[in-house]
């Protein structure tokens, strides 16, 4: 066991951070948080200056485009990018983390062509459309139904929750094939291109104000049966190979901004007087600080061992579960202590007094993105429980 | 970078516990505490494993390997509720002749700023070392004014109070014995995580089997939800304490200091939360002495003491942020 980087890994690593020193200083400044074609242009700029350095796709193979990294080098790539502050991945999310990996898992050879270039140059954009009203947490019992006529599946019903459909190209999206099935047996995985006639989007404001998500309103949408990946009704185990790659490494670059999140908490608290002097002498706000940095730290090292894992050939079952449940509850913690330094400037999502305040109060408000959406930290409690200590099901 | 045990590293923990729970079984542990309970020949067969000197070279009659195994050595003790003053002879054995092979049995404290001291295990020792600001002294444990104590919160852990500590010979300077502070510090929280594993494992174990209402306890979602939580801070604290192992044969990875303590706060939480679940689990059975629950619990909170306490260690890792940024 060991932490050092590699001889290659070190080479990796002085490369990426002098190339990362000086790409960020070439980018604009970032668009408003509302602004979603402003965003969809700056991510794709940024993902468009990586791919012609090479580092589109880290860790997707080459045959593919993408870089053929080890998963190590995969964290450093995430690791570095977040120290030079660079931009996430944002609207490429889906595509890059999701979509992109289950084409390369399960499409065909035509699909691939078509679609794997466009998300590493960050020309095409892709959401996720699973969840429904009625299919949340039990996603396996979605309704949206697909009827097949001729060489078109055509398909009505209602999505929910579906991050960045409005600046969306194409829809990763689970539909009802049979009915009559048992509801994991008729699921089917198509690719719907978001400009296909009766589709509605109605972005939904989120508690953090800004419409991150929208619902999807599908009214005999026309999908040819050439964008179905994978067979008729075996869109659950698709789906399976894409949840699969939303577990584990997939919250890097989301730890390492709450680590930078907290660093900024840090500098408030030394500079905002209370008392007789700053927040930063209030000993018990300073350990549990101090407390919440040692859970971050322990993520961090939960992760370097789940990719050291992952690199031997699978992380071990349970842990993506553990990871991601013990960090919604860290972002948690660490919103509450901010609201304790902030005190009443934690009044508006406006910066006051000239700190980054407003930050503060929106990262706070993750905690229940990460503890709801992709599962929620109870679904874990079920996985584990279930699948890796033994328990009884409940029914 | 690689965080994940080799084939070797695993086998040698399932070695440490499947030895550890042949020769001190849970009935011996129970009482391990009461005078004359403390077996001399299972500590020096267990001292014959090599388990004292994991990290001390071979030329010096070690094994020759590095301190994340100790470190992967200890968390398999802890699981496997070994009694004895395990992390006195780790931290002893380089310094004291006999220690290693388990012929010295030595206990080891911090000196207080004031007041009386409790030491751990003196009332079997052959030897005190006492860590200082300018070094570790050795003291004989006949010549000290010590009352073993009656009542032991740990009936495993023998406790003695010291009036007070004479000064005795210095046998090492001021750095080896911050350094073995910190080695302290991170081995009993290694032996924190396999407690915290050890007593989810009793627990899950127990939610399987006992049955209400006509079905395992296990299948109620309120407990499914405490054991998932177990098994949430069993592992993450794991991955802290591996990473600080780590850290102690590749200092120049990381911030040595600030990994110790941070491994403190999860692992000395993570076993004092599993444990109390375990009890909370066992239903009345978890109340009595019979049932293993409380000599997981108990020791957590004996381990979570030493070589200082999660405040502190929580303290220490705010105080590297504040550092770091300056
Ligand atoms: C920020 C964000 C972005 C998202 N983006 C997308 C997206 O791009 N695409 C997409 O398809 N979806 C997306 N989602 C949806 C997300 O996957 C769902 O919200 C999530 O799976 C929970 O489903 P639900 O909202 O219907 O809640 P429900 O399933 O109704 O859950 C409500 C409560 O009941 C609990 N509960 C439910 N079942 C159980 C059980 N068996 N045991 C114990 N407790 C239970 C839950 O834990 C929760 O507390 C997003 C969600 C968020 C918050």
């Amino acid at each position: 066991m060991h932490l050092r980087d590699s001889e290659s890994d070190a080479e990796f690593r002085a490369e990426l951070r002098a190339w990362l020193a000086d790409a960020v200083t070439t980018l604009p400044a970032p668009p408003d948080a509302t602004d979603w074609p402003g965003r969809r242009q700056f991510d794709t700029v940024w993902q468009n200056m990586l791919f012609e350095a090479g580092y589109a796709g880290v860790n997707w193979p080459a045959e593919y485009g993408g870089r053929g990294a080890t998963p190590t080098q995969h964290l450093i790539f995430l690791e570095e990018a977040a120290a030079a502050k660079a931009p996430d991945v944002g609207v490429g999310f889906v595509g890059q983390m999701h979509a992109g990996p289950t084409l390369i898992a399960e499409g065909t050879p035509e699909q691939q062509a078509h679609h794997l270039r466009g998300i590493l140059t960050g020309d095409h954009v892709w959401c996720q459309g699973f969840s429904e009203p009625g299919a949340g947490s039990d996603l396996a019992s979605l309704r949206t139904r697909a009827i097949r006529d001729g060489d078109d599946y055509v398909v009505t019903g209602q999505k929910i929750w579906t991050s960045h459909a409005m600046v969306a190209d194409y829809c990763e999206l689970l539909v009802r094939t049979d009915p009559d099935a048992a509801k994991h047996k008729g699921i089917t995985w198509l690719i719907l291109p978001m400009d296909t006639p009766g589709i509605d989007v109605r972005p939904l404001m989120t508690v953090q104000g800004s419409a991150e998500f929208a619902e999807l309103f599908l009214d005999e949408v026309r999908i040819p049966v050439a964008n179905r990946v994978g067979e008729e009704n075996d869109g659950w185990r698709v789906t399976n190979v894409t949840l699969s790659f939303e577990r584990g490494t997939g919250f890097v670059g989301e730890l390492l901004d709450t680590t930078n999140i907290m660093g900024e908490l840090v500098e408030l608290a030394q500079r905002t007087p209370r008392g007789a002097g700053t927040v930063w002498d209030d000993d018990g706000l300073r350990r549990d600080i101090g407390a919440i940095a040692a859970e971050l730290d322990a993520l961090w090292a939960f992760t370097k061992r789940n990719v050291s894992q992952g690199a031997k050939g699978g992380m071990a079952m349970g842990s993506g579960s553990a990871f991601k449940m013990s960090y919604a509850t860290v972002v948690h913690k660490l919103g509450d202590i901010a609201l304790r330094v902030l005190d009443r400037s934690s009044l508006a999502f406006d910066d006051i007094g000239g700190e980054s305040t407003g930050a503060q109060i929106h990262h706070k408000l993750k905690g229940f993105a990460v503890g709801i959406g992709g599962g929620t930290s109870q679904i874990q409690q079920n996985i584990i429980a279930e699948r890796v200590l033994g328990l009884p099901r409940e029914r | 970078m690689d965080l994940d045990p080799s084939e070797d590293q695993r086998e040698l923990q399932q070695m440490v516990r499947r030895f550890s729970l042949d020769r001190f079984p849970a009935d011996t542990v129970r009482d391990f505490a009461a005078p004359g309970h403390f077996d001399r020949s299972a500590w020096r067969e267990l001292a014959e494993l090599g388990t004292f000197g994991i990290a001390l070279p071979e030329s010096a009659g070690g094994v020759g390997l590095r301190w994340i195994d100790t470190v992967l050595v200890h968390e398999a003790l802890g699981a496997a509720l070994t009694p004895g003053p395990l992390v006195a002879a780790t931290l002893a054995a380089g310094l004291v002749p006999g220690v290693l092979e388990g012929e010295v049995v030595p206990a080891i404290v911090e000196r207080p700023t004031h007041g009386a001291v409790v030491v751990e295990h003196l009332s079997v020792a052959d030897v005190l070392l006492v860590i200082e600001t300018d070094g570790i002294r050795q003291l004989d444990p006949s010549s000290l004014d010590a009352t073993l104590l009656a009542e032991p919160t740990d009936p495993a852990t023998p406790v003695s109070l010291v009036r007070e500590l004479p000064l005795g010979e210095l046998i090492a300077n001021a750095d080896t014995a911050k350094h073995l502070r910190l080695l302290g510090s991170l081995l009993a929280s290694a032996q924190l995580v396999g407690n915290a594993e050890g007593s989810t494992a009793l627990a899950v174990n127990y939610a399987q089997e006992r049955e209400q209402f006509g079905r395992p306890i296990g299948s109620f979602q309120g407990l499914k939800h405490l054991l998932a939580d177990c098994y949430a801070r069993t592992e993450v604290s794991r991955s802290a304490v591996w990473a600080a192992g780590v850290l102690v044969d590749e200092p120049e990875a990381g911030d040595l200091h600030r990994a110790v303590a941070g491994a403190r706060v999860l692992a000395g939480r993570a076993a004092a939360e599993n444990g109390k679940t375990c009890v909370q689990v066992h239903g009345g059975m978890g109340f009595t002495w019979e049932v293993d629950a409380h000599l997981f619990l108990k020791r957590a909170w004996i381990l979570e003491t030493a070589f200082g306490s999660i405040d502190e260690a929580a303290e220490q890792v705010a105080e590297s942020l504040s550092a770091s940024l300056a």
